[in-house]
């Protein structure tokens, strides 16, 4: 059976599901700070994931995206959404549009979808780690699905970041990560997003007294 | 085929069973009221509780029926079930066969219907709404095990627990990440299963939250006693099916002897510890709203069902 | 003279059966004699039919020919495996029923009993006429004469509107799905014009219609069967007949309809695309789970079973679509699993919601109360009844170690094998939809508590209860050949697969029987003890020696001195029945859980109500999206048609004229 899989692909897999784990329990979480908690947990197991990769293959860029995402995605990124969260003094309350239990079964056929999907293509990948690739996919589609269904702007904001943690899971298990000028580039944009984005932040509540993104339906021309 | 060995091992089980599992409760009650700062029970307390219940008189309620003295027997032998078929020593038990995994939920449902009826018999509205939110709990919690037990026995090819664990404990070692998934899911279920924080309380008397003590308030006497000890029962049962589906090293194979002799201690020692992981996590919980309980069990329903995914994604095609 | 064949006593059964029921004609001056006399020999005649049945399983096949109907169109009839199974579940289950029907039925409830009489034994023939029919004009002479027999069943208290309706209902959805079968017939004979089983087995049909005959005998023998959606006559069908009634049709009639569809799926069509095996699943399963949220928030104790009967029908249309999954891709073992639990689910379901059925009769007659807000306590007067009842709810939850239990052990076997499909969504998809059944069994067993525990414990919820009695000694001995039949499928599933095996092998040419013969009869291992065991006599040993050794340890060492007082309930002093959970109340959960599967109207009631009512009506929402825009449309078109009636006999000569006319130039040599 499963005999034949080597420990590392086996440590690969088994954070690959931790992944898709927290992605879960980002689903369900009804507090925006352990929200946050749990994202920088999911990048963690990211780094540990892109670490084992590293260390396996042997491959110096490897080694520093690994490092890219420890600082980025588990600390700097958690730790500038947690000012900004206690700056806004944002209610600490996940409002979603859609029950949890009905999108956590929305989250399901989703994955259903996605590990599908992925199937054929992760045949044609050679990588030690391709069942991974479902895995990926299906983060990003879960990460996708928390975007739609939460009001909150900074909820959507950490969907925006989980999904590029997919994305990005993709990239390691599919291909050994991407060339180092599109990481480098990537992790740069998500660093200014956030920035931005918390900086409209301030300007939205200004204007509205809110971060419900619901206000912002008002601004639609007439 | 059955070897004598194997059947007083089997019995050597039960008695275990029986005797150790008022301890295991006492054991947690007693990390909980440490870790929740108060002056904690005696560890024997289940015991000299069973002891003095069992001497008092029976004071039935005049509208009982013959199920309601009934139901505490079939109750209890259930719960001994449950425990001969689980290995918690050795995975020579000649009783296994009688019901694997499936079979096993099956037991737990019939301990929960005559529970809930019995619950039922008095007419009183404590009762009805003990009887009918154990349903809830349980119509939620069952499936959650049966993915659970799905997930394990793909891996192991088989539903019979005593595969299963010799298939974890003595082949090769092999990451299985679904079972991360399964092992929180039958977490949760074995909180609402047995009673515990965030589904119920198990020391609560207060009206609207309870569910276990709701159902058992008519109860006295040595009714009361078989179904104290039936809870302690499950409580090690499950126990039990979570060592063996997630911790099995060092239940022992058939004809180990030394192996067996190891399995004793090391059983202690596990018990222990996951009494105390249970008093631990019991205590950073708070009570759930009833409503919120389907939210609770929903989540376990469907992270089993995602390891079950995971299971035939990740370790099925290489 | 040549011996005489099972398939000629079989003859001579149904035979007997229209005989008893004409006796009845000319007795019905005397309903006493037609009670203590004809019912009983019609259930003797039911039990040979069933022994009958049980040495037919692994004989050989066996064919007839019977000279009646049209000239050159004689009925040809055939004992196979396949018919062999239902015919003993038609024999054991209906020697019970009749027996019970027998202290059942009394003068002066409905028609005249003579006339009752002749329906329900022509209503049996005619059940063993279609399940030995071997070809279409025979089956759908059989077929609808069990439709009408049943028909008349259902509206024999026809002065009630309600019932008139439901009637009328169950004759329309009846009819609908008889031309459907009659389409699939006429679909599987490829134009060949030979309507015998045996000439639609020769014809090779092209895939695609191959699906169009399976999914013409899906919809009509589903029409049959209360597959979702064309469900709606069951719920009310059933509780309208009087209870032996309801038992004969949930027990029996519903399981012929399966011995259609398996007929056609696997015997007659001669093909099977895995697709098939899909649709039936994915209909089973909605069935299914609505069957059993609906079962779970009824209040009439009559619909509830109804809806469990939906229920069991989904189960079983999941276990046909694996078999088929199965049977498509060659993996025929696991498809002999699958098939083995749908057969075994139609016997464990035969008796057990027969018996349920039964049980609700007997309260009713003891009562006159159907609805659940009207009972309680019943244990008390009718320990009989109740403690029967119990065997059927245990049975019914699914639970160990009785009759439901074994097969839907079966039927999770078989869904542990799924990843095994060639396929790469099937292989997923499937494993999930185990997890729908896991839900629908824990939920069978919420509704079937609040049945129990609304109608048979608590205090009774009306003072005129406690004039109730027991069952009289003829309905005890029927409820109690139920419970048997119950226990004894529960706890020899070994032995009994053996015999079954016989109809699996001839379906698949694969069957269980060597697997299951290795082992010792007391076990059940369908593929291998360390797979996977269930030792049902083991299991309710371990559990019998604990509570009869515990109980008298108990007494040994402590005593046994019991008090009676008042109930504690926390010391709250109001403690009328009222205070108890209502049917409604017990099932709020699950109105809550799944508010959107339900059509729901309520009143609740305000601060300021002198008199606060609660009320809540939960109707199906198919009724309004499917069933009332169908029946508009078809109101529209029919006030077009009326059109044309003017009411001068002119005109309507004219039509005629023209009619003929139009048909001389159209139909030309």
């Amino acid at each position: 059976m499963s005999a034949a899989i080597p420990l590392h692909a086996q440590l690969i897999n088994l954070f690959a599901a931790v992944i898709l784990l927290l992605a879960f329990a980002m689903l369900a979480q009804r507090r925006v700070l352990q929200l946050i908690n749990l994202f920088a947990l999911q990048g963690l197991t990211l780094f540990l994931s892109t670490l084992v990769m590293a260390v396996k293959i042997d491959q110096m860029h490897l080694y520093y995206s690994a490092a890219l995402t420890l600082t980025l995605k588990a600390v700097l990124l958690p730790w500038i959404l947690h000012r900004l969260v206690r700056k806004l003094h944002v209610k600490n309350e996940v409002e979603p549009l859609i029950n949890i239990p009905t999108t956590m079964l929305i989250g399901l056929g989703l994955v259903v979808i996605a590990f599908n999907v992925a199937l054929p293509i992760s045949q044609l990948s050679s990588t030690i780690a391709r069942g991974t690739l479902g895995i990926a996919l299906a983060t990003v589609m879960l990460a996708f699905l928390m975007m739609i269904t939460r009001r909150k702007a900074i909820t959507q904001v950490v969907g925006f970041l989980a999904m590029e943690n997919g994305l990005f899971l993709a990239a390691t298990s599919a291909t050994y990560g991407m060339p180092m000028v599109v990481e480098l580039g990537i992790a740069l944009d998500v660093l200014v997003g956030v920035i931005i984005l918390g900086v409209f932040f301030f300007q939205i509540r200004d204007q509205f007294d809110s971060l419900d993104i619901h206000h912002m339906e008002k601004l639609k021309e007439h | 085929m059955i070897s004598l060995t194997g059947l007083l091992g089997q019995l050597f089980a039960i008695a275990l069973a029986l005797m150790l599992a008022p301890l295991l409760t006492g054991w947690v009650n007693q990390c909980r009221a440490w870790l929740q700062n108060r002056s904690a029970p005696p560890l024997l307390q289940p015991y000299y509780m069973l002891h003095k219940l069992f001497h008092k008189d029976v004071v039935l309620a005049e509208g009982a029926s013959s199920l309601f003295r009934a139901a505490p027997f079939i109750v209890f032998g259930c719960m001994v079930l449950a425990c001969a078929i689980i290995p918690s020593l050795s995975t020579d038990l000649p009783f296994a066969p009688a019901a694997d995994a499936l079979a096993l939920v099956g037991v737990f449902g019939l301990a929960r219907i005559f529970i809930a009826l019995a619950a039922m018999d008095i007419g009183t509205a404590f009762g009805s709404l003990g009887g009918r939110r154990e349903m809830l709990v349980g119509f939620l919690a069952e499936p959650a095990l049966l993915m659970v037990i799905f997930t394990m026995a793909m891996i192991a090819q088989s539903t019979s627990l005593a595969t299963i664990v010799e298939t974890l404990a003595h082949r090769e070692m092999i990451i299985y990440p679904s079972i991360a998934f399964a092992g929180i899911a039958f977490t949760f279920v074995s909180f609402a299963e047995n009673a515990r924080v965030p589904v119920d309380n198990p020391a609560t008397h207060l009206e609207l939250t309870m569910i276990h003590e709701a159902m058992i308030l008519e109860y006295s006497g040595r009714h009361l006693a078989l179904i104290e000890w039936a809870a302690s029962l499950k409580l090690y049962a499950y126990s039990c099916l979570g060592l063996a589906l997630f911790f099995p090293w060092g239940i022992a194979e058939r004809d180990n002897f030394l192996a067996m002799s190891a399995a004793l201690p090391l059983l202690f020692v596990k018990l222990t510890i996951g009494g105390m992981l249970l008093a631990l996590l019991e205590t950073i919980n708070a009570k759930v709203r009833i409503f919120r309980v389907p939210e609770f069990l929903g989540t376990a329903f469907l992270l089993a069902v995602l390891g079950l995914l995971v299971r035939l994604l990740l370790e099925t095609r290489v | 003279m040549m011996p005489l064949l099972a398939i000629d006593l079989l003859l001579l059964a149904a035979g007997l059966w229209a005989v008893i029921g004409l006796a009845g004609l000319l007795a019905s001056r005397q309903p006493r004699l037609i009670a203590r006399v004809l019912f009983p020999l019609g259930a003797l005649v039911g039990l040979g039919v069933g022994l009958i049945g049980l040495t037919a399983l692994g004989a050989n096949t066996q064919t007839a020919v019977l000279a009646i109907g049209l000239p050159d169109l004689p009925f040809h009839l055939r004992l196979d495996n396949l018919a062999a199974i239902f015919i003993l579940l038609l024999g054991f289950v209906s020697a019970g029923i009749s027996i019970y029907a027998a202290g059942y039925f009394r003068d002066g409830e409905g028609p005249s009993p003579g006339l009752l009489n002749l329906e329900y034994h022509l209503f049996l023939a005619s059940m063993l006429m279609v399940l030995l029919a071997d070809d279409a004009y025979a089956f759908m002479v059989a077929w609808e004469t069990m439709a009408l027999s049943s028909f008349f069943l259902v509206t024999t208290n026809h002065r009630h509107e309600e019932i008139r309706q439901a009637g009328y209902l169950y004759l329309l959805i009846a009819h609908i799905g008889a031309i459907a079968i009659l389409l699939s017939f006429g679909v599987m004979t490829s134009g060949s014009g030979d309507y015998s089983f045996a000439g639609m087995r020769a014809q090779a049909l092209s895939p695609f219609w191959g699906s169009v005959a399976f999914l013409l005998a899906l919809f009509g023998f589903g029409a049959k069967a209360g597959l979702l959606p064309v469900h709606v006559w069951l719920p009310e069908a059933h509780p309208a007949a009087p209870s032996p009634v309801s038992a004969l049709m949930s027990g029996v009639m519903l399981k012929t309809a399966i011995y259609g569809l398996l007929r056609v799926s696997f015997d007659l069509v001669g093909m099977t695309l895995w697709w098939w095996g899909v649709v039936a699943l994915a209909v089973g399963l909605a069935t299914a789970l609505f069957g059993v949220l609906y079962a779970t928030v009824q209040s009439d104790m009559k619909r509830l079973l109804a809806y469990s009967s939906i229920e069991n029908i989904g189960l079983l249309a999941v276990g046909i679509g694996l078999a088929l999954l199965f049977h498509s891709y060659q993996m025929e073992a696991l498809a002999a699993l699958a098939l083995t639990a749908v057969f075994y689910h139609c016997l464990a379901h035969a008796g057990f919601k027969s018996l349920l059925f039964l049980c609700t009769g007997s309260v009713l007659h003891a009562t006159s109360h159907r609805s659940l807000g009207k009972l309680g306590g019943l244990i008390g007067p009718m320990p009989w009844v109740a403690w029967l009842a119990l065997a059927g709810v245990i049975a019914g939850a699914g639970l160990p170690p009785l009759s439901g239990f074994v097969s839907e052990w079966l039927l999770l076997q078989a869904f542990l094998f799924s990843p095994g499909l060639p396929h790469s969504w099937l292989n997923m998809v499937v494993p999930v939809a185990a997890a729908a059944v896991a839900l629908v069994a824990a939920l069978a067993g919420f509704a079937l508590v609040k049945f129990y525990g609304i109608i048979f414990l608590g205090q009774m919820r009306d003072p005129g209860l406690k004039e109730a009695h027991d069952a009289g000694p003829l309905e005890k001995l029927g409820l109690l050949w139920l419970a048997a039949l119950t226990l004894l499928l529960g706890v020899l599933p070994g032995t009994l697969i053996l015999r079954l095996d016989a109809a699996t092998r001839q379906l698949l040419g694969k069957g269980l029987a060597e697997r299951i013969a290795e082992n010792g009869w007391w076990m059940l291992a369908p593929i291998s003890p360390a797979q996977a065991s269930y030792e049902p006599m083991i299991f309710l040993a371990i559990i019998a020696a604990t509570l009869l050794l515990g109980r008298w340890l108990v007494h040994r060492l402590y005593h046994g001195r019991v008090r009676r007082t008042p109930a504690w309930d926390c010391g709250y002093h109001f403690q009328g029945p009222r205070a108890q959970d209502t049917a409604e109340g017990f099932s709020q959960p699950i109105r809550r859980i799944f508010e959107p599967m339900f059509r729901m109207t309520r009143h609740f009631p305000t601060i300021r109500d002198r008199a606060p009512t609660y009320s809540v009506k939960v109707e199906d929402h198919l009724w309004y999206w499917l069933y009332l825009p169908i029946a508009r449309l078809v109101n529209a078109l029919s006030t077009l048609i009326t059109r044309l009636q003017g009411g001068r006999i002119a005109a309507y000569l004219m039509y005629s004229f023209v009619t003929l006319i139009l048909l001389l130039l159209v139909a030309r040599p």
